[in-house]
């Protein structure tokens, strides 16, 4: 069962080949006996999710489910707050944290009968790119239990990849959907900024963090989508736009479809085994009737140092919020109001996340918020402009998701640099807002490669459209690790 | 640009972050090579281009100003740690 298709559970559920209970506890089953190798789950509802099952079934049986996903399992990163369960963000921080109410996606969820399988593994609060600064201690890539999953959505994009769970949601600040989901050979997309609500998705950087899909299949991350977007008045970036069937077009012709491939994303720093791969896919693609140009996006390589400065000083104000007193770890025995902040502060967030906030403070304190912040955010004006062009003379953008395929634990955890530099070709797109995908293209030294593709505002159906085009005709999404058949 | 330890010690009391003696040389070494990295910004001419907030340009929406929460203190105090009679409780401020 773990292995249909959304569409093909969707049929199967309606042709009562199997009940939504039935579904779910084969998953919960799954979860039980191999996640213990993974560590992709944080926290598993089991009890919940049968009783959201068995609702499910009751619809079903009544000939009057509330959407084409009902009763499919899923699995919500641990960033989504769900009422009256443990979202802790991958902190100690939140570690006894009890979230009051729903995030936006989780309750549009709800009301589309999905059934949640619990909260998945996450870098510190999505700030991390190996899924190495979990508090709850790092998960491992399905592929190879050596290698790191990617981050920040690494939890998620391990239980998918291992069909633990047939889609789970992603946020994505500067590339925590789409780097995990190539790491991890699945297929993972980044929407529009604004497409799918914040409200209840714990803030990093608020004017780049976007939540989304990841599942197998572009098919299936369209219907997951479907379920994901919306107009939320409680995000005050949430768009008012039309809702719009993100399946409408998957089926579409990609004959003269348009490439565009920018050199600055096959300079220094690309593995080449990893170049031969991307460059492998989008021969795929010319074998289908596309053609590819060159184009230009100049200032790429100023996005991961802008990022730095917005993505920081963004996380320093958000996270001013954890001070010991509302709600989160609150140290033992302070002795003043300074020592309580700063000591539950100082014990209740990790290194890493401590690094951001101490940058952002310092970024944004008196004297130099021209000098960084502004500075940045006109560096981003420049990125943004840089994919306007390209997408005058474009469809799409393809190329790499990460430079190297995943790399082992422990490998770069000790330089923060490094590490931020492995974002090199996710980065601009947070920057600019436009959608992005990843999705799986083949293999180096058996572990996943993505092909990422980069749309214009709005463009998800075509992205989406372009992406099962290509999965109709390769076989890379449909991998499963053998250790996990 | 490399930042000193005093440097550090401030931004981290800014920040409301205790450092231990042992934290400090490491987050000194870490934040300088950030802003290192970072420095490479400045050498970009951004005269006259227009800083960036939202990708679509779009402005904060207005609502009509009515009342549209309801009270849930006992609710959201469940997870405080530590309540007296409807108020958080810190260590005394003033003496």
């Amino acid at each position: 069962m773990h292995t249909k298709s959304l569409t093909e559970l969707s049929q199967g559920l309606r042709n009562r080949e199997f009940s939504s209970v039935e579904l779910t506890q084969h998953f919960l089953d799954r979860i039980k006996r191999y996640d213990g190798q993974l560590n992709s789950f944080i926290t598993v509802t089991e009890e919940v999710a049968l009783a959201q099952a068995k609702a499910a079934d009751e619809l079903l049986q009544a000939g009057n489910p509330s959407s084409p996903l009902t009763g499919i399992p899923l699995a919500h990163k641990d960033i989504f707050c769900t009422n009256g369960i443990k979202t802790s963000c991958g902190s100690k921080m939140l570690d006894n944290f009890v979230a009051p109410y729903d995030a936006h996606v989780v309750s549009k969820g709800q009301a589309a009968g999905l059934v949640m399988l619990g909260k998945t593994n996450m870098d510190e609060f999505a700030m991390g790119s190996s899924n190495e600064t979990s508090y709850f201690g790092a998960v491992k890539n399905p592929w190879d239990v050596q290698a790191v999953p990617g981050g920040s959505s690494g939890g998620s994009a391990a239980a998918v990849a291992a069909r633990l769970a047939p889609m789970a949601t992603g946020t994505d600040t500067g590339g925590s959907i789409r780097q995990p989901a190539a790491l991890c050979g699945i297929t993972g997309l980044k929407p529009t900024y604004g497409l799918v609500s914040r409200f209840g998705m714990i803030a990093f950087a608020s004017s780049l963090d976007q939540g989304g899909p990841m599942a197998a299949s572009a098919e299936d991350a369209a219907l997951m989508l479907n379920a994901m977007v919306g107009f939320d008045p409680r995000d005050s970036t949430s768009l008012e736009r039309e809702a719009e069937d993100y399946t409408a077009q998957l089926n579409n012709s990609i004959e003269g479809l348009k490439i565009g491939v920018p050199s600055a994303f096959f300079s220094e720093g690309l593995d080449p085994r990893v170049a031969a791969v991307v460059e492998a896919a989008i021969k795929e693609y010319e074998a289908a009737g596309a053609t590819v140009q060159d184009v230009t996006l100049p200032n790429n390589h100023l996005s991961v140092p802008a990022y730095y400065i917005i993505a920081p000083a963004e996380c320093s104000s958000n996270l001013a919020r954890y001070d010991g007193v509302r709600f989160g770890y609150r140290c033992d025995k302070p002795k003043d109001l300074i020592d309580l902040y700063k000591r539950s502060r100082a014990e209740g967030f990790g290194s890493e996340v401590k690094r951001r906030i101490m940058v952002g403070t310092y970024a944004l304190s008196a004297g130099y918020y021209d000098a960084y912040y502004l500075k940045a955010q006109q560096i981003r004006r420049l990125i943004s402009e840089d994919f306007k062009q390209a997408f005058s003379e474009v469809d799409v953008i393809m190329g790499p998701v990460s430079p190297t395929p995943a790399f082992n634990l422990g490998e770069k955890t000790d330089d923060p640099v490094t590490m931020y530099l492995s974002d090199i070709y996710t980065i601009s797109i947070n920057l600019a807002g436009v959608p992005a995908m990843s999705i799986p293209a083949g293999f180096v030294d058996n572990r996943p490669v993505g092909l990422q593709l980069i749309g214009n505002y709005f463009s998800e159906a075509k992205l989406l459209n372009i992406a099962h085009q290509y999965q109709q005709r390769t076989d890379w999404h449909a991998k499963v690790p053998a250790a996990f058949a | 640009m490399s930042l000193q330890r005093e440097d550090v010690e401030k931004i981290a009391h800014l920040a409301r972050i205790e450092l231990s003696e042992a934290d400090i040389p490491r987050y000194t070494d870490n934040l300088s090579s950030i802003f290192e990295f970072i420095e490479q910004l400045n050498s970009v001419d951004t005269k006259g281009i227009v800083p960036m907030a939202h990708p679509l340009d779009a402005v904060a929406r207005l609502r009509p100003d009515m009342v549209s929460e309801t009270d849930q203190r006992v609710h959201f105090q469940q997870n405080a740690p530590l309540v007296e009679a409807g108020l958080y409780l810190v260590p005394k401020v003033i003496e």
